[in-house]
């Protein structure tokens, strides 16, 4: 299936283990802010657990990304960008809220979130200044994860929370090939997706 | 530190491994006081009044273009509310992105032997209960005293601390907040300086 959500709105769709979602820019300066939550409706992704298994401090194709309780949600299999922003959050965004609650979900739910298509760079100076990069993503780029269990994935196409440009729509493309081969993974990405497919995959 | 004993509301040491949910009010002062150097305190701030509108690291981190916090460091909510303010630091910076250690994610960084250690998120949910603070209600923390470099190249890393004996970091309340504290029991890696040791808790209002 194929969908294009306009420039500042938001959709969600539960995702069955094994399938890849495809997202992609349909502008340039695209933002798709996305959430995940679990099989079991309470794990969420985690952002802190992700990047300090993976030692890394942005979203890139070869990644797990992982959930409150060490299970694999999805894995990154491949993105023409190789930094997604998931350090800055997103503005309170009634459309986003009003998707969780659809699903029963509600601000509690509410968890570190990965913007995909922004990139906010970091400064090597003792604060970590951060500055938003205007000319990341163009129209065309695309990021594909795949599902390592059942998700439900909540996107929000609102712009980045420090772009002042306009919102862009983004296309997100689920897909049912018969098997995805798992990229050059850490250690611990491996170990995260062998204990998921062990108990719930 | 010149206080008399009637201004000091909280004053107590919390073991290496323990935990605590302290009540501050607005404008009272929290000191976290790392007694013996190099202790990752594991803190979550929530609006007493209203748990949901809870500390954001992320929020936190856009709203002051940087990663690191330290003095002048607002803490900011999921709703954008300024919740407290770091008002004094002698330690130089505090890490927000390392989350809090659980027995899940040591068993994904460290290996299956973990699976039954202590961790930081075991504490918050023992502490949490009082307040109605569940799994739903633990977010992304803040960890006093804790160094975990992000560099311009997208890395990151957890380092040894900048910390050392008596080190300290305030937060003065803007509202009336529940301060839920993790003393990290974490002996895996060096955020604890391999060897968790007690801190101490000083409130004044
Ligand atoms: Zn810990």
């Amino acid at each position: 299936m194929n969908h294009e959500i306009p420039g500042d709105a938001a959709w969600s769709v539960p995702v069955r283990a094994g399938r890849t979602v495809t997202l992609t820019a349909l502008a340039d300066g695209a933002n798709a802010t996305v959430l995940i939550i679990g099989a079991d409706r309470l794990d969420r992704l985690n952002i802190p657990d992700t990047l300090k298994s993976q030692m890394s401090a942005r979203i890139k194709p070869g990644m797990v990304l992982m959930s409150d309780r060490g299970l694999a949600l999805a894995t990154v299999i491949a993105s023409t960008l190789d930094w997604h922003d998931c350090l800055t959050g997103a503005l309170p965004d009634r459309l986003l809220l009003l998707e969780l609650t659809k699903h029963g979900f509600g601000e509690a739910d509410l968890h570190g979130c990965i913007h995909f298509f922004s990139k906010v760079a970091v400064a090597d100076d003792p604060r970590a200044s951060l500055a938003y990069v205007p000319d990341h993503a163009h129209a065309g780029d695309t990021v594909t994860l795949r599902a390592d269990q059942d998700l439900l994935i909540f996107v929000s196409t609102a712009p980045h929370a420090l772009s002042d440009g306009p919102a862009a729509g983004v296309a997100v493309q689920l897909e049912s090939p018969s098997h995805v081969e798992d990229p050059v993974l850490r250690e611990e990405a491996v170990r995260a997706l062998r204990l998921t497919r062990e108990l719930i995959a | 530190m010149t206080i008399t004993a009637t201004t000091v509301a909280l004053d107590s040491v919390v073991e290496a491994g323990d935990g605590a949910l302290v009540s501050v009010p607005a404008g009272g002062r929290l000191r976290i006081v790392d007694l013996h150097g190099n202790q990752a305190v594991d803190t979550l701030f929530y609006d007493a009044h209203d748990i949901d509108n809870r500390y954001s690291a992320f929020d936190t981190i856009r709203e002051q273009r940087a990663v690191f916090l330290t003095t002048g460091s607002r803490l900011i909510s999921t709703r954008l509310d300024e919740l407290a303010v770091i008002t004094d630091d002698t330690c130089g910076r505090h890490d927000t992105v390392g989350g809090a250690c659980s027995q899940e994610s040591n068993v994904i960084r460290y290996g299956e032997f973990t699976r039954h250690q202590h961790a930081c998120r075991q504490t918050f949910l023992r502490y949490g209960a009082q307040a109605g603070i569940g799994q739903r209600q633990l977010t992304h923390n803040i960890n006093f005293f804790m160094n975990v470099p992000v560099t311009s190249t997208g890395g990151l890393t957890f380092e040894d601390g900048l910390s050392a004996p008596g080190k300290y970091v305030e937060v003065t309340a803007s509202r009336d907040l529940f301060a839920l504290i993790s003393n990290c029991p974490q002996v895996n890696n060096p955020c604890n300086g391999w060897d968790p040791t007690p801190i101490q808790l000083l409130g004044w209002w």
